[in-house]
């Protein structure tokens, strides 16, 4: 017990220790902030030989947004910036906090103190924490925790995960997550700046109907019977989903498979053969995912899923069918041109003080969303856009007040927000506009996306 | 013994089979050697240069890579003055998670390049490990086994002499290689040493039937489930 509270004073130190540097960062000038980013901190090397940050440092203690998990015995399993075993006495801390309150029959959900949010999400054998000065709200902090979760499932299902804690209580998870560090860093950094993961939806890349349908027929003629998922995509969009049916792909679940592709460019040579659980399908066993990009210099990566371990020269044939179709349907030109274009500008809708804006279709997963124009040319900027649809969306889905409609006044920018059973809608305008203006110019923006749905969506999806 | 042109008609690889077309037609005089096929295996801890001993084999180029998920796959024809040889080869991860599906990509194979980084003395010791694992798994014969200490590029961190490899090599009755992916040294030989010994292997099997071979095994019937392995890694 005395440890405990010893050990709840030193927290609460550390955490008005990290408020004061704070401060005192503030009062430092810009470009040094720049320096403390998270994007230049991050490990760029590989494997050991990964750079780690000292965890005494004030620039580590700078960081955006930490991210812990550790076992239910407290020993590290990941940490987001510097190493898990300098860390391992502030991750007892935290274990002691959880298990204090669970002795008590009650659960920590966070801490918020100085302008920190400290989030517990607690999915047994494994405690997830997040130590944010984001604007997030703790949900959504939450939700990230939980996409992390998932992640390590993907490497290791729930089945082996809960076996091997059974068997051994104090395993040091690290060993079997090795070499997968940079694939959980990559998910954390695309979360800070890809809205897929807030509205839990796909983005499509745009093209048109007839080369998707082309497309999307290509791959379902090169079907195999151990196949599952037949995905083909081009850096974190995609292109065409072909399922078996009545199986059903999470969003979460492609989410991951795109950081996966996203976080390594081994894919990019030979063709990668590799376990892969998804968690939302099924957490307790492994698909066998071919990953391989269709040319050397081309974005486009197919991704076939399989239930079978062995079938990889069928799988692997499939690919090589799937192109053949491609080739004579004649579309493989058309497809390389859309991929030219990955993004469309906000100035094809013709609404003047229209700046970006998102559309999420419930129904079908998907979202699309313009490219992200001036101002917001900066990465501060944009993640800055990002943070305040992450602000409405929260307030939008908040549980205890859900709100279907928000009209917000910043200094730098007016926002909407419209949350009907069939889609969302968020909508950003420059701050000279007013409210019966944006209200008035949204049935004009939905017009527009009716208008080019089928370019921007999948609405047949196909099956085999 | 498995020739090629049967054996690909036979997994309907389109691929393989163009190619090999395409080698009749055009490699004027080599068109009536026969084509085998290897599978061959790398293995060994994270970080000793699979990866890039594959890479640099296969297209000839060094790039700092990432961590193999999984496993990759690549393919490489050799065309020698009697044979073609298509190299299968499977690049495996080296993360322990990926430990326990292993044995799924070395199954069937019939060369593995057991690599260990001369810099780091550990993956030395965990190539032995993995000897261990084979040699579970594999006859004596079935398989040739070249250790590859990689990384020579690394010299003045040397942590494992050439010495110790060497004899480490010569009392398990292994091949022994030291190489550099980086700066492509002795890459290509090792590939082409295990291309030479694989058909030197096929023509005593060709020209001296079962007996003579297993000269080491006391009974005939052992050799069964053998051959079998061996038709299953052409197959696989």
């Amino acid at each position: 017990m005395e440890q405990i509270s010893k050990d709840f004073s030193e927290l609460s130190t550390q955490l008005t220790g990290m408020a004061l540097d704070l401060e005192e960062e503030m009062r430092q000038s810009k470009e040094d902030k720049l320096d403390l980013s998270p994007q230049t901190c991050r490990r760029d090397s590989v494997l050991s030989g990964k750079e780690e940050e000292d965890v005494t440092m004030d620039a580590w203690r700078m960081h955006q947004k930490h991210v812990f998990v550790l076992s239910e015995a407290g020993k590290p399993v990941y940490s987001r910036y510097g190493s898990e075993e300098a860390l391992s006495s502030t991750m007892g801390v935290m274990m002691a906090l959880v298990s204090f309150l669970e002795a008590e029959k009650n659960a920590i959900r966070s801490i918020h103190a100085d302008g920190y949010k400290v989030v517990f999400v607690r999915r047994s054998p494994l405690v997830l924490v997040a130590v944010a000065r984001t604007q997030q709200s703790e949900q959504e902090i939450a939700h990230e925790l939980l996409y992390i979760y998932y992640q390590i499932l993907s490497l290791l299902t729930w089945t082996q995960l809960n076996h091997i804690f059974q068997q051994k209580q104090n395993y040091d998870l690290r060993r079997l997550l090795a070499g997968s560090e940079r694939i959980t860093d990559n998910l954390l950094d695309l979360m800070a700046r890809d809205p897929s993961f807030l509205m839990g939806a796909v983005r499509c890349l745009p093209m048109a109907a007839g080369v998707r349908d082309a497309v999307s027929a290509s791959l379902q003629q090169a079907r195999a019977k151990s196949l599952v998922f037949s995905i083909l995509l081009s850096r974190n969009q995609l292109v065409s989903l072909v399922r078996k049916k009545d199986q059903f792909l999470h969003p979460i679940d492609l989410h991951l498979l795109f950081n996966l592709i996203s976080s390594s460019s081994s894919f990019r040579e030979g063709e990668a053969w590799t376990p892969i659980c998804l968690p939302k399908f099924n957490s307790s066993g492994f698909f066998h995912a071919h990953i391989s990009y269709l040319e050397q210099e081309t974005d486009l990566c197919l991704l076939l899923v399989s239930t079978d371990r062995e079938d990889f020269f069928t799988v692997s044939d499939c690919k090589r069918r799937f192109q053949e179709r491609l080739r004579k349907r004649g579309v493989y030109h058309a497809l390389q041109e859309a991929l030219r274009t990955p993004f469309y500008s906000i100035s094809q809708v013709g609404i003047p003080d229209l700046r970006h804006f998102i559309y999420k279709s419930k129904s079908s997963g998907l979202f699309t969303s313009p490219e992200i124009e001036a101002p917001y040319v900066s990465e501060e900027e944009k993640e800055r856009l990002l943070g305040l649809y992450q602000y409405l969306h929260s307030r939008a889905h908040n549980s205890s007040h859900p709100l279907k409609n928000i009209y917000f006044t910043g200094p730098n920018e007016n926002l909407l927000a419209w949350v009907t059973s069939a889609f969302e809608l968020y909508v950003c305008y420059s701050p000279l506009g007013t409210k019966a203006g944006a209200i008035s110019t949204v049935n004009k923006l939905m017009k527009w996306i009716r208008k080019e749905e089928d370019r921007l969506f999948i609405l047949t999806p196909q099956t085999y | 013994m498995e020739f090629l042109p049967l054996k690909i008609a036979d997994r309907k690889d389109m691929a393989q089979r163009k190619m090999w077309k395409e080698m009749t037609v055009t490699s004027d005089g080599h068109h009536l050697n026969p084509t085998y096929v290897y599978k061959v295996v790398l293995l060994g801890s994270m970080a000793v240069g699979k990866s890039s001993l594959a890479f640099r084999y296969v297209k000839n180029s060094f790039r700092e890579t990432m961590p193999t998920v999984g496993c990759s796959f690549f393919k490489q024809m050799i065309r020698l003055e009697t044979a073609n040889i298509m190299f299968e080869i499977w690049d495996t991860a080296g993360q322990e998670k990926y430990h326990s599906v292993c044995h799924l990509y070395y199954r069937g194979a019939r060369a593995a390049l057991l690599v260990y980084d001369i810099s780091r003395k550990e993956t030395f010791n965990r190539a032995k490990l993995w000897l261990r694992e084979l040699e579970k798994d594999f006859l004596h014969d079935e398989i040739m086994i070249i250790l590859v200490g990689n990384k020579t590029d690394l010299v003045t961190e040397r942590e494992v002499t050439s010495e110790e490899g060497k004899e480490f090599a010569r009392s398990k009755g292994l091949l022994h290689a030291e190489t550099s992916a980086k700066s492509n040294h002795q890459v290509t030989d090792v590939f082409m040493a295990i291309a030479q010994k694989l058909l030197q292997q096929e023509q005593q099997k060709e020209t001296m039937p079962v007996q003579s071979q297993s000269w080491k095994k006391s009974h005939v019937d052992l050799r069964a489930p053998n051959s079998n392995q061996i038709k299953k890694c052409c197959k696989s």
